[in-house]
Parts: structure tokens; C-alpha cells; sequence
């Protein structure tokens, strides 16, 4: 396939999806349209650690760390100030993952592989610890309740966020995202990425500073899981020590790994791959389908370490 | 005995044997010349089964041994002495030995025995016995990794540059171990760069070139010629 | 400064709990040293030999006979664990095995929530009595337990370095290629080390019931604090484990002193960092391998 066609076959997939996701709502009962919103959450959520794992290499189980930063960043933002402002509470929940990842980032460099990984497991109950104690400011283990912002321009308009519409708006800052990721992991900066994780020694001594890239990279990542934290906390009006707890990271690991790393997509469909079978695993299992969605996800990394769409991986990074 | 026929072997993405076929008599000693990189001591690694035969076959005995794991290939009487060494350089000389003498089927009083014979061979090794393995000279190494070897009571030993790195002293020594064991009727896989050695040590020799055999010959002949060694060689 | 009496006691508390941490972490750290597996599981073998244990200990009485079906118990299930989860993973990324456990992990939490109820195991204690301690009375059983435990450790320590099969683990951790080489069948020495890991952590599991109660989601804290002793220690470093158990142990009991033991656990991580950071290798490490 050209280029020329491939691209276009692109736009075209993507259109469709999109269009099917903003369609999916008109047509779904309640309880499943917010359920497919938080595909679309999680997903990006997945996506953004996909940047780590799958395109850098770096394994880590620290995302729970920037996607409750999103979290209470947007909490924060959204009980200081009245009425909620939505562009305020973005702005706060992204400024506090950067911040973090900043910090991430050096270890991220001095560290490798098995050694990273335990790491920002380690910073990730070390943060929930703090959430958890700190109950003055987190409120502790009761968590925060905040109240949904409009989506609006102050002073220009002010439309309340229908179960719909809310989908859309997140709808659109995922696709947008996810986008914005894409076109950085086939720029020159991704292939160096990529480049990194299939040999390390050989990229720095081609005479790339593989510390500078890591640190992109990691911050790359901690951004767009603030978001997918941020939109969260938008779409539930609440904050709780939970979604901080290491288990969300490795969840999230679980998603890429499901899905496939290093193809950007394969995250959302792990996401959604994982989240339908806890459904309906649950249904028979009630709280126990963790036994044999954890056996499902075990037997996955053991025979098909490659995800649903990994396959497919040369195919999605044209 | 052993015998290699067609083997092809990658040693990650590299195609390093492309065809390679080698055959071992009992108790002969046969010698594997050829440049760096040829692919000698992947040919000892794919008998021993550290190295995966992607085609061909290997049988020892009449016994398909090819791919079998390395401790089964062991068990069946192929030893293998590698390249460097490699001892256990934090087990003491004797725990060395006993990874070779501890083996189903061998009574007390034949390790006792087959203890004696090698510190009787290397009074060396007798005296360091329990120091640590990491603590020993080059040569003396050499000689832990070679009796090591000898503790299975093997058929065959696979022997890669075992002088590499040796003073001329330890290299004569070498050579009359290699003579003493080809008296006691074992057979041995000689990899070397040592030319002198290998021809006056071994019965017959196989010069490889790129992963195959290119030329085959009695030692004698081969000594009587040194042409077919420079073409092949350089030397 | 602080009184005396409070930092001694703190000084036997950290040594007991830095003892069956060890007991932990050297199960952990062997598995790692021999086959590069991170078993993100280990904590929650703790918390089935605890469970183990407690059942045992209601139907015939004796500790000790719990402590022993809990350890073979164990060690079967971990056989049986690295076979099938463990073997096919040999020669992957040493990353698949964090992913793998980790999906063991989830399944072992959840099934012993299935298998035991949501309701704590205790287990009462095998030696009664206190001591007069300063102004407190001190159990007995704390010191039992950390003399248990040291003494488990020395009968591994002894079977390492003597005996045939302490040469086998030996070799074969050293240089498992060299090992097979010598007829050493190394994937049964891979199954017989996960297996008295497994039994070590059970046996911990044990050890610890009697001082707190055993439930189904003690296992994660486990697992956390071993990973964070066997790498200040040093992976694959026995001895270096058991002294940043006691190391690490000791720091959080002095903490505690100061702020509520939830956040004396943050010393932990914060030496786990700074090990990183200053000695990658490990603090205990003399010699690096």
C-alpha cells in the first residue's frame, strides 16, 4: 500500500470510528453510555502509558500516580473556585501530573527496566498513602465530592453537561489526543523512541541522548493520564483514595498488555475488552470475577503476549 | 558415534552453521580449524544443546540428540569444556568437581576413586581444594574447568580453545592431558587456533570456513602440507 | 530525646519484624537470584500459608504441625504455580514474569476471599505469657517468632552450602548454562527453589498470624516491602536481604515513634529511593557479583 492510500485508508477508519462512538450514545440505554465513556477514559488513560511501555520500553506501574494527580488536581480546582470553571480544573489537574512526571522523569533515566518498574509501583503507594492520610486537604479514605462544571467560556456561554453531550466532549478530547500522540510517535522523535526500546546501548551510542527523550517521553505520558484523570473527575463529581491505589496501575498495565502494546489503539480496545468482561464476568461471578479475568489476563501474557491487535502492530504505526 | 549432518544454527538473527556435517569415532580426537567467527564453537554449543539446531540432525550413539536439553546431553556422556572456562567462580574447586560427581548411579567409593585419579592428574587442584574458584590463576582454571569435565566419565569431551590465553607452559600441559585422556579411550572435539597443537594432538582434522566443512584430511597429511592450512588459515 | 525505654522496645520490635520480613524476602530474593522471576505473587503465598496455617491450627491444635502442612502445602501449589505460569515465560523479557504474577497475584487475592470469607484468620499464640518489658508487658510469642524465623533461615543457609542440592542451587544460579552442561537438571532446580520459596513464605505466613490477623489482602503490603528489602539488599543476595530486612524494619519501628505507623512506612520508600539512586547494586553488597 502507498503512503498516500494507507493515510487515507486512516482517516477514513477513524472517521468511522469516531462517528459510530458519537452516534453510540443516541442509541444505548443510560447505565451503558456512561459505561462507554469510561472506555473512552480509561482508554486514554491506557494509551498514555502505551507511550511509556509499548513505543519507549519503560515498563511502569506508576500511572495511577499522574491519573489521581488529574484527579484531585480537577477536584481541587473545582471546590476553590465558584462556579467550577471546566478550562480551570483542566489546567490545575495537567499542571500537577506534569509536575509529578518532572520528578518521574529522573528516575526514569537513572533506572532501568525491572528496577524503574518497582520504582513507580513504590511512588504510586507512596502517593496513595499520602491521599489516604492527608485527610485535611484529600479528604482522606471519604474522598471529595465536587460539583460537574458547565462547559462554557465565562462571561461568553454556559452549557450545562447532559450524560450526551459530556460523552461528546470527552469523545473529542480523546480523539484529539489520541491524534496529537499519534502523529508525535511517527515523527522522527517516535522512531527514536522506538529506537530505544529495541536497543538502548546502540541509540545512545548512534550519539542520541537517550535522557532527554526518556524525559519527553515520561512527561508525554504523565500528561495525557492527568487528563484522562481530569475527565474523570468531570464525569464523576468525585475523588477517592481508590483510583489511586497501585491496583489502577497495574489495571492499566493489563489494558496494554490485553490490547497490544505499541499500537496506540490496542490500549482502548484492552480497555474495553477488560471493562465488558468484568461486566459480565461479574454477573456470574459477582466480586469474585477478578479469578477468572486474572486467569484470562495471565494465559494472555503467557500465549498471546503480542494483545488483540498486536498482530497488527507494523499495520497501525504506518 | 557422534555425528552432525547438515545442522543449520542461528546464533540470534545471525545464520552462524549452514549445513555443517562432523563425525566423531570413539575414542578418536579430532580437530575443528578454521578462522574467528566460522562457527566452531557453535558447533560444539548445537551437540551440547545450548545452541538450537534450526535444521539437520545430531545423534551420538544412534540416538537423535538433537535440541535435547543440555543436562540430558550430559547425562548421555558428552561433556563440554567452553571457551573461557567458566567455573563456578564462587564454588570452592572441590564443590566444582562434585556438580560432575554428584550423579545418579555413582556409589561412594567411585567418586572417592574418580576424586583421587583427577587430583593425581592436577596435584594443583588438590592443594586449592577448597579455596574459591574465582581465586585461581588462568591455567589452573583451565584445569578445574578440564577435570570438571572429566568427573562425568564421559564418552566425549567437547573442547573449545582450551589454551587460549596460556602461558606455553600450560599449554604443553594441556596437551599431555589431551594425550592421557585419548589413552583412556576417550573420544574428543578439539576447537583451536593453536594449529601445532591441533594437528599433532588429533587423528584427523575438518577445516571450516563460514558455517561448513571445506576441507577434510588426516593430521599427518595435513602436517605433511602446511599449504592446505595457509590457504584456509593464513598461518 | 527521646526516652530510652521507647527506643529499645522500638529496637525489639524492628528486630522481630525485620526477622520474618527476612524469612520473606529470602524466598524472594533466591527466586530472582536463580531464574530472574519477580514474583509479584510472593505475598500473597504469605497470606495463603497464613490461611493454611489458621485452618490448620482450629482442627488439630498444634503449631507446629500447621507450620509444617502450610510449608508443604505451599511449596506443592508454588511447584505446580512456576510450571505452568513460570516455565513457558524462559527466555522472555524478565518483564512478562512481573506481568504474569501480577495476574497470579489478582487470582490468588480474590480466590482466598472465595475459599476463606471476607473475615480475619487469627491464630492464637503457640508460646502464652509476656515479660516484664520497662513499663510494658511483652509477649512472649514476638521473640518465639523471630527465633523461628532466624533459625528457618540458618537451616536454608545450611542447606545452600552444604550438601548436594545447595550445589546444584548454587551452580545453577551462578551460571544456569554451565550448570545444564554438567548434567544438572536445571528445570527442576528452577521448580525445587520457586517451591522452598513458596514454602518460606507460607511459613512466614505462619509465623506472622499469631502478632496480627491474616487477611485475604495482606498479601500486596507483603509483597511491597519484600520487593523494596530485596532491592536495598541487593537481588539475588541472600545475605544482603536479610540485613536490609532488619535495616528497614528498624528505621520504620524508630519512625513510629514519630508519626502514625501509616506513614512510617513512607522511611521504607524513601530508603528504597535512595538506595537507588546512591547504590543501584544494593546497600548490603561488599563485593559487586
Amino acid at each position: 500500500m502507498s503512503a498516500r492510500a494507507s493515510a487515507k485508508g486512516f482517516w477514513l477508519c477513524f472517521a468511522l470510528v469516531v462517528a459510530l462512538l458519537a452516534a453510540a450514545p443516541l442509541v444505548l440505554p443510560e447505565f451503558w453510555r456512561r459505561f462507554l465513556t469510561e472506555i473512552l477514559i480509561w482508554g486514554l488513560l491506557a494509551m498514555s502509558s502505551d507511550i511509556l511501555i509499548g513505543y519507549t520500553g519503560m515498563v511502569s506501574f506508576g500511572h495511577s500516580v499522574f491519573f489521581g494527580l488529574g484527579l484531585y488536581g480537577a477536584a481541587a480546582a473545582l471546590l476553590a473556585v465558584s462556579p467550577p470553571n471546566l478550562w480551570l480544573a483542566i489546567l490545575l489537574g495537567l499542571l500537577a501530573a506534569a509536575g509529578v512526571a518532572v520528578f518521574v522523569a529522573y528516575f526514569a533515566t537513572r533506572l532501568r527496566d525491572i528496577y524503574f518498574a518497582i520504582t513507580t509501583l513504590v511512588f504510586s503507594q507512596i502517593f496513595y498513602v499520602i491521599i489516604f492520610t492527608w485527610t485535611a486537604v484529600t479528604g482522606g479514605e471519604n474522598g471529595l465530592y465536587f460539583n460537574q462544571p458547565p462547559l462554557g467560556i465565562p462571561g461568553l456561554f454556559s452549557l450545562k453537561f447532559s450524560t450526551e453531550s459530556l460523552h461528546w466532549f470527552v469523545l473529542a478530547v480523546v480523539a484529539i489526543s489520541y491524534l496529537i500522540v499519534r502523529r508525535i510517535t511517527q515523527s522522527p522523535f517516535g522512531m527514536v523512541l522506538q529506537s530505544i526500546r529495541e536497543n538502548e546501548p546502540r541509540t545512545r551510542a548512534i550519539g542520541y541522548h537517550v535522557e532527554r527523550y526518556k524525559i519527553v517521553s515520561v512527561m508525554l505520558s504523565g500528561l495525557f493520564a492527568g487528563l484522562a484523570g481530569v475527565l474523570y473527575a468531570i464525569q464523576n463529581k468525585f475523588a477517592a483514595p481508590d483510583f489511586v491505589f497501585f491496583l489502577v496501575s497495574g489495571e492499566v498495565v493489563i489494558f496494554n498488555v490485553m490490547g497490544g502494546i505499541g499500537t496506540l489503539v490496542g490500549p482502548f480496545l484492552g480497555a474495553a475488552f477488560f471493562l465488558l468482561l468484568r461486566e459480565g464476568l461479574s454477573r456470574f461471578w459477582s466480586e469474585y470475577y477478578l479469578i477468572p479475568l486474572g486467569i484470562i489476563f495471565t494465559a494472555m501474557v503467557i500465549f498471546m503476549p503480542q494483545g488483540l491487535l498486536g498482530f497488527w502492530r507494523r499495520r497501525l504505526n504506518q | 558415534m557422534l555425528h552432525l549432518s547438515e545442522v543449520h544454527a542461528y546464533y540470534g538473527k545471525s545464520h552462524i552453521l549452514h549445513g555443517i556435517s562432523v563425525v566423531v569415532k570413539p575414542g578418536e580426537v579430532v580437530g575443528l580449524l578454521g578462522r574467528n567467527g566460522v562457527g566452531k564453537s557453535t558447533t560444539l554449543k548445537s551437540v551440547m544443546g545450548l545452541v538450537r539446531p534450526s535444521q539437520g540432525r545430531i545423534t551420538f550413539e544412534d540416538r537423535d540428540i538433537t535440541g535435547l536439553a543440555p543436562h540430558r546431553v550430559a547425562h548421555l556422556g558428552i561433556a563440554y569444556v567452553p571457551e573461557d572456562r567458566r567455573i563456578f567462580r564462587l564454588l570452592s574447586v572441590l564443590e566444582n568437581l562434585r556438580t560432575g560427581l554428584d550423579r545418579p548411579g555413582v556409589t561412594e567409593a567411585r567418586r572417592a576413586a574418580l576424586l583421587d585419579k583427577v587430583y593425581a592428574s592436577f596435584p594443583v587442584l588438590e592443594e586449592r581444594r577448597n579455596q574459591l574458584g574465582g581465586t585461581l590463576s588462568g591455567g589452573e582454571q583451565q584445569m578445574l574447568a578440564i577435570a570438571r569435565a572429566m568427573m562425568l566419565e564421559p564418552k566425549i569431551i567437547l573442547l573449545d580453545e582450551p589454551t587460549e590465553g596460556l602461558m606455553p607452559r600450560m599449554v604443553s600441559q594441556i596437551r599431555d592431558i589431551i594425550e592421557r585422556l585419548h589413552q583412556e579411550g576417550v573420544a574428543i572435539l578439539l576447537v583451536e587456533q593453536n594449529v601445532g597443537l591441533t594437528l599433532g594432538a588429533s587423528n584427523r582434522c575438518y577445516i571450516m570456513e563460514k558455517g561448513l566443512v571445506r576441507h577434510h584430511a588426516p593430521s599427518a597429511e595435513l602436517r605433511a602440507d602446511p599449504s592446505v592450512i595457509h590457504q584456509y588459515l593464513g598461518v | 530525646m527521646l526516652p530510652f525505654d521507647q527506643i529499645l522496645i522500638q529496637t525489639i520490635n524492628g528486630l522481630v519484624n525485620g526477622m520474618v520480613l527476612a524469612l520473606v524476602a529470602s524466598g524472594l530474593t533466591l527466586i530472582f537470584g536463580i531464574m530472574d522471576v519477580v514474583n509479584f505473587a510472593h505475598g500473597d503465598l504469605v497470606m495463603l500459608g497464613g490461611f493454611v496455617g489458621a485452618i490448620t491450627v482450629a482442627s488439630t491444635g498444634s503449631f507446629a504441625i500447621a507450620l509444617l502442612v502450610a510449608a508443604l502445602t505451599i511449596a506443592s501449589f508454588g511447584a505446580l504455580l512456576q510450571v505452568t505460569t513460570l516455565r513457558p515465560l524462559i527466555g522472555r523479557d524478565p518483564l512478562t514474569t512481573i506481568l504474569a504474577t501480577f495476574g497470579v497475584s489478582l487470582v490468588l487475592q480474590k480466590y482466598a476471599l472465595w475459599q476463606f470469607g471476607p473475615s480475619a484468620r487469627v491464630i492464637p499464640q503457640p508460646i502464652p505469657g509476656q515479660f516484664d518489658l520497662f513499663y510494658l508487658q511483652y509477649p512472649w510469642y514476638r521473640v518465639g517468632a523471630a527465633v523461628m524465623a532466624a533459625a528457618i533461615i540458618g537451616a536454608l543457609y545450611v542447606f545452600l552450602k552444604y550438601g548436594k542440592y545447595g550445589i546444584w542451587i548454587r551452580a545453577t544460579t551462578q551460571d544456569r548454562v554451565m550448570a545444564g552442561a554438567m548434567g544438572i537438571p536445571v528445570p527442576w532446580v528452577h521448580t525445587g527453589v520457586f517451591a522452598i520459596g513458596a514454602a518460606m513464605a507460607a511459613a512466614s505466613g505462619v509465623l506472622f498470624a499469631p502478632l496480627a490477623a491474616v487477611t485475604q489482602t495482606m498479601g500486596s503490603d507483603f509483597t511491597l516491602r519484600a520487593f523494596i528489602v530485596v532491592v536495598v539488599g541487593g537481588m539475588g543476595n541472600l545475605g544482603g536481604s536479610i540485613l536490609a530486612a532488619i535495616f528497614i524494619s528498624l528505621l520504620e519501628a524508630y519512625a513510629s515513634l514519630v508519626v502514625s505507623p501509616a506513614q512510617a512506612v513512607i522511611v521504607s520508600f524513601v530508603a528504597l529511593i535512595l538506595t537507588l539512586l546512591f547504590r543501584p547494586t544494593g546497600l548490603f553488597v561488599s563485593t559487586p557479583r
